[in-house]
């Protein structure tokens, strides 16, 4: 990501922004409709922060659907599944575009599991998970709005009192 | 599974919930048994509870088995700043199964987890105490004779009474009314109803503790607590409320019981307790007897 920092160039006139775009990927995974706020989460969960692969992404860009979406670009890779799903907590509208050779050759979207284990922390006080060291285990309840329920201390909560680990 | 626990009321199907009321009754009939002869199982109290210690103490004690334990947090490694994990791991090596009452929400699924021998949840917080909602069970099928299509009325504190709300989730299994009677700062949680409505049961919610007991087939009583108020006027003003008086039960129907988890202070006024239809301390007895069912359906000893 880079910053045209027009806003900081005082007394002169401004230059026109430069249009920023995020590059094609020959091979590789678009996540698209990820919500701005929750990018860095996404990339945590997906673990693109500890990978060499290259990565480009947008943030704040307008959407119709969500406000602000973000876009991520990571080239040369896949997901399973089963891995893609674990961002379905902070990314529920989630699109992947699978691309090969420039051609998007499928496309997914995020499915909530069944099952959260060790991605999102409850915020209950008073819950075994923030004492004990324990992988945090939840239930979908519903996938709709996301509420789970605690495998510990079996209370329902949503995603408002919950943190992603 | 290596074994089986109780942590949850859930944990077990109805069957088994059912297999577990017709021992307690085999029990009732013969509770000195030396089923438990050899055995040694640990009672770790990480908070204090007399009444819940001493019954499933008696419950050992009359099948013969041997207890090591400690009644409150102070008095174990727990003071020297040992983890919830190191004290379960230690403690399995010395005993046969582990009841445990424990502050800390899910401390009793994270303790059966990591136990080599079965645990016994007696209370985990706020959470579950599974030994108390088939006590409850055991004292509204011997009462009632069944369990099917009870009327079932909850009186006090349904916002934060656990036992409340593992009996009504409970007693969903076999097609009970409910009727909620509650302060507004102490209704029921909505946790709770969405769960009734999604089986389709009824329930109805009051504020007056009226004569609309007169159809309840079971009235369940809590203790209204103080320190659940934020504001101690509005405590004053609901505390007396909720009082069960003998000259209200005139109108009750013949096999209506009184039920309380105890202990009590005074939602139930003492001159109820020589009326037939109290049934609480009954219901503490039978405490014992189902401990005893409990215990040993866990040890898998027929």
């Amino acid at each position: 990501m880079y910053i045209t920092g027009n806003k900081l160039i005082t007394g002169k006139k401004m230059k026109e922004p430069k249009q920023m775009s995020v590059s094609a990927i020959e091979n590789g995974t678009v996540i698209d409709h990820v919500p701005a706020r929750n990018l860095f989460k996404v990339i945590q969960i997906l673990g693109l922060d500890r990978i060499d692969n290259q990565i480009t992404f947008g943030t704040n860009l307008e959407s119709k659907k969500l406000g602000r979406k973000a876009i991520i670009k990571i080239a040369g890779l896949y997901f399973e599944d089963e891995d893609i799903n674990r961002i379905a907590l902070v990314a529920p509208d989630a699109k992947l575009n699978i691309i090969r050779d420039y051609e998007v050759v499928e496309k997914k979207v995020v499915e909530v599991p069944d099952n959260i284990v060790g991605i999102a922390k409850f915020m209950n006080p008073k819950c075994i998970t923030n004492f004990e060291s324990v992988v945090t285990r939840f239930k979908v309840i519903s996938k709709k709005n996301v509420s789970l329920k605690c495998h510990y201390c079996e209370k329902i909560t949503n995603q408002e009192n919950m943190q992603i680990i | 599974m290596k074994h089986r626990s109780l942590v949850s009321i859930d944990d077990f199907s109805t069957e088994e919930i059912l297999r577990i009321l017709e021992r307690t009754k085999e029990f009732e009939k013969e509770p000195t048994r030396k089923l438990l002869e050899g055995k040694v199982i640990a009672t770790l109290f990480f908070e204090p509870s007399t009444r819940t210690r001493l019954s499933f103490e008696s419950a050992i004690n009359r099948l013969g088995g041997k207890i090591v334990g400690f009644s409150d947090a102070s008095s174990s490694s727990v003071s020297k700043g040992e983890t919830l994990n190191d004290t379960i791991r230690t403690v399995s090596n010395y005993c046969d199964l582990i009841v445990m009452r424990h502050p800390i929400e899910g401390s009793a699924r994270f303790a059966s987890e990591i136990a080599s021998v079965p645990v016994i949840n007696a209370g985990d917080g706020a959470n579950q105490h599974p030994s108390q909602t088939l006590l409850d069970l055991y004292s509204i099928q011997k009462t009632q004779g069944k369990l099917d299509d009870l009327n079932i009325f909850m009186v006090g504190d349904l916002k934060y009474g656990r036992t409340v709300h593992s009996l009504v989730m409970a007693m969903s299994r076999w097609n009970a009314t409910f009727n909620f009677i509650a302060p507004e700062e102490l209704k029921m949680p909505d946790e709770i109803k969405f769960y009734l409505d999604n089986l389709g049961l009824k329930y109805y919610e009051h504020n007056d503790f009226t004569d609309i007991i007169s159809k309840a087939d079971i009235i369940y009583m809590t203790r209204v607590q103080k320190e659940r108020f934020s504001d101690p006027i509005e405590y004053e003003k609901v505390k007396n409320v909720y009082v069960l008086r003998n000259s209200m039960l005139k109108n009750t129907k013949p096999n209506m019981r009184i039920l309380h988890p105890l202990p009590r202070v005074n939602e139930i006024h003492q001159d109820v307790d020589d009326n037939p239809k109290a049934y609480y301390f009954d219901q503490a007895l039978n405490g014992v007897y189902t401990r005893q069912a409990i215990l040993c359906t866990l040890l898998g000893i027929n």
